[in-house]
């Protein structure tokens, strides 16, 4: 068997409901269990083994919630728009489900780091919030995922309401660039990128460290929520068919 | 792929490509409103509004701090290391404020080029280290 056969057959796998449930079923508790473990160990490393900073002394220890929040309220939304498009060419169900679960998660990210990066702005910046080009963007991320779900709830047919909030995500895939290079095509209060540029990162070992087993957490945390929230949405979707009614009579 | 596929595809690339280039036109129509602040160059040169508010931001020049006896008020020059401005300002700094140190106020220019304060925000740079590490590097720049 080839490799395209074998993709072929992987992605068919995948896009069965009953095949998915299943596996990720399997999958869940590691997920977790890992989440759990690597949460634990970066929130120590950030909060207690990190040093203090040079400036900002123990208050910068925000940025190892922060900054996971801000790269998964963009990853989410690229995942969100590819399985959209996925969805919208394919008319594949289960990448519709993806985008529309990974919606309410996305969105909770987004607020996670506009808040923290408030708090944090108060006493080092001065204010809690200004209208620069990083915050508005980040503010606009936050509109366009509730702008998903207020879309997807408001259309009855759930397979139209997929498509027409595939086509609102895949447009407002043009923000995420423009989050992420507003710190360099404009001047800005928010400063520039500390670890996601081609230079070495601009911050100390022991603080990258925690910063990115909290990055690694956060992806984790994301699978596993998502694959619970795909797992109930599909039971619902499904509920008329052979295999969920077998599954009822199981348990 | 099948002709209904491919033409969802293309029509998905020519949403993507048709959006970029009208956000792109309309982002650099509006380039200058998205400038946070001015540089003290560009105040110099005149590109900055008169008798209206706008931010400027730059670098506390060392040695420039001063302080009015018995009032918050403030004095300190601003530069981009090539043109320096001078800003008076009233009221509390933030904790990051010091010489050396990036800073955007908001305010407007007076009659003798002073810039005259409402807010000064610190602006914080993307540096993360350890006490030990700074003092280290300060050392090696001497």
């Amino acid at each position: 068997m080839n490799i395209t056969q074998s993709i072929t057959r992987l992605y068919h796998q995948f896009a069965s409901p009953p095949y998915f449930y299943r596996i990720s079923g399997l999958w869940l508790p590691y997920i977790m269990g890992l989440f759990i473990l690597l949460f634990a160990a970066g929130l120590y490393g950030g909060l207690v083994t990190a040093p203090t900073d040079y400036e900002q002394g123990e208050a910068y220890r925000i940025i190892f919630v922060h900054v996971p929040a801000a790269w998964m309220s963009l990853f989410i939304y690229m995942v969100m728009a590819i399985s959209g498009a996925i969805g919208l060419i394919w008319r594949m169900k289960l990448a519709e489900i993806v985008m529309i679960c990974s919606a309410p998660i996305g969105a909770s990210f987004t607020f996670l780091a506009l808040a923290t990066g408030s708090i944090w702005g108060k006493p080092m910046w001065n204010t809690w919030w200004v209208w620069d080009a990083r915050l508005t963007s980040e503010l606009l991320l936050l509109f366009l995922y509730l702008g998903v779900m207020a879309l997807y709830n408001a259309i009855e047919d759930k397979r139209t309401a997929a498509r027409a909030v595939a086509i609102l995500a895949i447009v407002g895939v043009v923000n995420i660039p423009v989050i992420h290079y507003s710190v360099e095509w404009w001047n800005t209060l928010h400063q520039g990128p500390t670890v996601t540029k081609f230079d070495k990162p601009s911050i100390h070992l022991s603080m990258l460290i925690p910063l990115l087993i909290m990055a690694v957490a956060f992806k984790l945390f994301y699978i596993g929520n998502l694959f619970m929230r795909v797992r109930t949405e599909i039971l619902v979707r499904e509920q008329k068919s052979k295999w969920v009614k077998e599954l009822a009579e199981e348990s | 792929m099948k002709p209904a596929r491919k033409k969802r595809l293309f029509f998905i690339i020519f949403l993507i490509t048709g959006i970029a280039v009208a956000a792109g036109f309309a982002l650099y129509a509006f380039n200058q409103n998205l400038m946070f602040y001015f540089s003290p160059s560009e105040v110099k040169q005149g590109k900055a509004p008169v008798n209206k508010l706008f931010r400027m931001g730059g670098m506390v020049v060392e040695g420039t701090f001063k302080k009015e006896k018995n009032t918050l008020k403030v004095f300190f020059d601003i530069t981009d290391y090539e043109k320096t401005v001078t800003v008076e300002y009233t009221g509390l700094l933030p904790d990051l404020f010091r010489e050396g140190q990036g800073i955007i106020s908001r305010g407007k220019l007076n009659s003798d080029g002073i810039f005259v304060a409402e807010e000064v925000l610190a602006k914080h740079d993307e540096n993360y280290m350890p006490p030990e590490v700074a003092e280290s590097l300060k050392k090696a720049k001497k």
